[in-house]
């Protein structure tokens, strides 16, 4: 029992981090119908530069700022400079252009910052509240992953919900040319939207590398496969579907990590993204409409 | 390797206004270009086994004029070059992308170490084969969920795949080996190879040479194979499925059925490629299948222009010395070898990223429509 | 619309048209808010406009009528920036706006209403109005309800999401939208397409009434000759990307041998 419940929290935590990549992964489908298989590594690389410096003596929350900050940047100049060229174009090719950028930036971040694995220290606690005799899976650290998730996910609802600039990037995602005729500068919007992709996306890595308290070059390549599994279950256009994606998954994936093995979650997402494409491939909330894979 | 010699019956120059804008799947261009070239038979069995003896004779000569550290390079492009010929009918001919070819690999890499590990070891033809039969059964396993799907869709499945699959190893770890993974027994070299050697150059053998040679043998046998099927009816329904969807339905073409078949053939070639790396690389262990070699493979394919044999070998040429010539000047930048390692991913990154954005045709085929182009003009001034 | 039964005649072709040359040019009274002077395209070798001349009255409804592929949606798109001009030049209030951005038309006092009506399905009613007015940063909420109060059918919908209109509603919505721009000029592309005469008779007099009362100037294009002749004030007939014809609209629908070539009714 105890482990079940443990296992339900744990599942909720990564599926909270999972919602949150597979979010960043919607934004920018839903903008430019591109998949940003580099997110992963675009995440990594400003864990890495926030992790160099915290090392060098800074607080977390110096390091937190500027991983987000360099998300903005790198998910900004990321678009304007590779993806507007293939914006539009025959899909394999932007296909092939993130994965260019996945290959690329991972590279990069073992030849700046080494191949090794290096210790990430958790903002909070790790040690989980106790119960009576038993530990939950639940920690101030995890507290302060939920929350953080949570407040993206509101924060993110206000400005599509309230501001004119999230009027004015959801008219460019689901209408460019009309938006661009009704004076919308659907460029720009683009450009945001991949910006605010890459803080979500960095924000998921900085959450991941203090849950699994040890980062390499590579810790992302699983949570890319995640996000995506959790946006496809979700149906890739939905935010919503995203966040409930993502639970789902870290919750199915916890069960699997702790009654079965560890070894094979990629395998079980593997089969969930599967059966997902082959019975629903419009996601899960799909209503009339279903979408050709 | 054969299609720089296809046969001068299709439309090519003729018609060079439409393939200048290429696309990444759809540079090679259903109508083949052609080189006035007579001196070579025009049946296209007859004229792929004359290039094949050509070749097969310029790797002996190749093999036996360098040394033994050279001819374990030529191990390393063999199966880089096996598995990218694989690929390159999967996306080039297909329009279908694969990252999961890494972990197809290691199916063949697995198969191959365990039965040579056998107290008595099946012949070795037996052993490859039954890798290649083996991956492709679960290339048409895969190759059905994949028909379904496309373009990102079929890329995070395959993505998924190749970070899932690695998983088993660790999983079954007493037979599968685990994060240590198997090393692989050499198998035994016959004594006519030996024979064979001697009276050749005069020296004697090693291990090293007999697996080059087996290498070499499998990148000749399959890049003919793949060259006949892509010359043939079915390489130009693959053609078709990718370029004229519609169109091929409408022709009675079951869309579904070609895309499995050509990812069954392209696994089959991962497969083999996965046997070959067992026996040069000594190891099969999941850090050798991870989702890097996928997508090095990819970048192989994209540098040669996504669609031609000859390019998936140029690229997997550079799949092997670019990594080197790299190391070398990471280390003279007082690199560790390991960073300086990595330098090399970089550069294929910004190759794929780079290729895709001024010339979706590929290193090869941009060359191939440039010297198209100009014999066009030249052939229209007079 | 029920009536062009009349096609068989259109083989006459160009040259057949004897009134042409007399009746161009005869009826510019108002001073022109957009003016189009030999404005050519083309997608890629094919020639889509050729040398097009015509010019948008102030306060009146200029109809740009042809068949199927006359180049109609193209010069709209053209006029607009969507396509780029091989050749020619766009006025706008005397000013050339022909490398102007798309973008940056609207602010310029352009509003296009492109073909298939251009509702941004995801967004509710009300945001689909807002983001026609986001250019021009705080809108009193004044202007919402007027464009509501012309159509009253959508302003019942306010908070559905588009894409459960009709295509009517549709319709109104974006002329409604375009309102909220304040145009100089309104580039109507085929509101008739897809819809019941009924609810195509009430479009063109709910837009005949906003150019009467509001001195709205709408450069109309449609297929649909004789439901936009009867509302507009001139009518310019396209064909294979030429002008065959620009005349008074009233003795453009008398006129049976034109009819009979380009129109189809």
């Amino acid at each position: 029992m105890q482990q079940f419940v443990n296992l339900t929290l744990g599942g909720v935590i990564t599926g909270a981090v999972y919602a949150a990549f597979a979010l960043a992964l919607v934004l920018i489908w839903r903008s430019t119908r591109i998949v940003n298989f580099a997110q992963g590594a675009m995440a990594a690389i400003t864990t890495f530069i926030a992790l160099s410096l915290i090392e060098s003596g800074q607080s977390y929350w110096v390091g937190l700022v500027v991983a987000l900050l360099a998300g903005l940047v790198i998910g900004a100049v990321v678009e304007r400079l590779v993806i507007r060229p293939v914006e539009g174009g025959p899909e394999l090719n932007a296909v092939i252009v993130t994965l260019g950028l996945f290959i690329a930036i991972q590279a990069l971040i073992s030849v700046l910052f080494g191949v090794n694995q290096r210790a990430f220290v958790a903002p909070f606690s790790t040690i989980g509240f106790r119960v009576g005799d038993n530990s939950l899976a639940l920690s101030p650290n995890t507290l302060f992953t939920l929350g953080a998730v949570l407040l993206v996910m509101v924060g993110l609802t206000a400005l599509f919900r309230f501001t004119r600039v999230g009027l004015a990037m959801r008219a460019s995602a689901f209408g460019q040319e009309v938006a661009r005729l009704l004076g919308v500068r659907v460029g720009r919007m683009l450009t945001l939207g991949w910006a605010l992709a890459a803080v979500v996306g960095s924000l998921a890595g900085m959450l991941i590398a203090a849950e699994v308290t040890f980062v390499t070059p590579t810790y992302m390549d699983a949570l890319i496969v995640f996000g995506f599994v959790a946006a496809v279950l979700g149906g890739l256009d939905s935010p919503v579907g995203a966040v409930v994606g993502g639970l789902l998954l870290g919750l199915l994936l916890s069960y699997v990590r702790g009654y079965v093995g560890d070894e094979l979650v990629g395998l079980a997402a593997l089969v969930v993204l599967v059966v997902v494409l082959l019975v629903r491939p419009g996601g899960l909330f799909s209503t009339t409409q279903t979408r050709r894979a | 390797m054969s299609d720089l010699q296809t046969p001068a019956s299709a439309a090519g120059a003729a018609t060079s206004d439409a393939p200048v804008s290429a696309t990444a799947a759809s540079n090679a261009s259903s109508a083949q270009a052609t080189g006035g070239r007579t001196f070579l038979p025009r049946n296209t069995l007859l004229r792929h086994l004359l290039v094949l003896v050509l070749c097969a004779v310029g790797a002996v000569v190749l093999l036996e004029s360098t040394d033994l550290g050279f001819n374990a390079q030529i191990g390393y492009v063999a199966y880089y070059a096996i598995a990218a010929g694989g690929l390159t009918v999967l996306t080039g001919l297909n329009g279908q992308i694969s990252l999961g070819h890494g972990a197809l690999m290691a199916v063949g890499g697995y198969t191959t170490a365990l039965m040579l590990d056998a107290e008595e070891p099946l012949p070795l033809v037996v052993i490859f084969l039954a890798a290649v039969a083996l991956t492709s059964l679960v290339g048409a396993v895969v190759g059905v969920a994949a028909a379904r799907l496309h373009g990102p869709y079929l890329a995070g499945a395959t993505l998924a795949l190749a970070v899932g699959l690695p998983g088993l190893a660790l999983y079954f770890k007493e037979t599968l080996g685990g994060e240590q993974g198997l090393t692989v027994s050499s198998p035994d070299r016959p004594e006519w190879f030996t024979e064979a050697i001697r009276t050749l150059s005069g020296g004697s053998p090693s291990g090293v040479k007999w697996i080059a040679y087996i290498s070499v043998a499998c990148l000749l046998i399959t890049y003919f194979l793949l060259a006949n099927l892509m010359r043939s009816r079915v390489g130009r329904t693959w053609r078709a499925v990718r370029d004229q969807e519609v169109a091929a339905e409408l022709a009675g073409i079951s869309l579904g059925t070609w895309r499995v078949v050509a990812f069954v053939v392209s696994a089959a070639a991962a497969g083999l490629a996965g046997a070959v790396l067992a026996l040069v690389v000594r190891l099969t262990a999941p850090t050798a299948f991870t989702i890097v070699l996928s997508l090095s493979l990819l970048t192989a394919i994209v540098i040669g222009g996504l669609g031609s044999l000859f390019g998936a070998l140029v690229g997997s040429v550079l799949l092997v010395f670019l990594p080197r010539l790299l190391r070398d000047a990471g280390e003279s930048l007082d690199m560790d070898a390991a960073q300086a390692a990595e330098i090399s991913y970089v550069v294929y990154g910004v190759i794929l990223v780079v290729v895709m954005l001024f010339a979706p045709a590929g290193l090869v085929g941009s060359i191939r429509l440039a010297l198209l182009r100009s014999r066009a003009r030249r052939s229209a001034r007079g | 619309m029920a009536d062009t039964g009349a096609h068989g005649s259109t083989a006459s072709g160009a040259g057949a048209v004897g009134t042409s040359g007399a009746a161009t040019g005869g009826t510019a009274t108002a001073p022109a808010v957009l003016e189009v002077e030999g404005l050519s395209a083309a997608y890629g070798p094919v020639r889509a406009l050729q040398d097009v001349t015509l010019r948008a009255e102030h306060g009146r409804i200029t109809a740009v009528l042809g068949a199927n592929g006359a180049g109609k949606t193209t010069l709209l798109r053209t006029i607009s920036g969507l396509v780029r001009p091989t050749a020619g030049r766009v006025l706008l209030g005397g000013e050339d706006v022909t490398r102007a951005p798309v973008e940056a038309m609207v602010t310029k006092g352009m509003a296009h209403v492109p073909e298939g009506r251009g509702v941004i399905a995801e967004l509710t009613v009300d945001e689909n109005l807002r983001v026609g007015a986001l250019f021009r940063g705080k809108v009193p909420s004044e202007e919402f309800d007027r464009v509501y109060s012309f159509f009253p059918r959508i302003a019942e919908r306010r908070t559905q999401t588009a894409h459960t209109l009709s295509g009517g509603e549709r319709q109104m919505l974006v002329i409604g939208r375009a309102l909220l721009a304040r145009p100089k000029v309104l580039l109507l592309d085929e509101p008739s397409l897809g819809l019941a005469p009924r609810i195509v008779a009430q479009i063109f007099a709910m837009v005949r009434h906003l150019v009467d009362t509001e001195g709205l100037s709408v450069l109309l294009v449609e297929q649909n000759a004789r439901s936009a002749l009867s509302v507009a004030d001139t009518g310019v007939v396209l064909n294979l990307g030429r002008v065959v014809v620009t005349d008074d609209a009233a003795r453009l629908a008398g006129d049976e041998d034109l009819r009979h070539a380009y129109l189809g009714f």
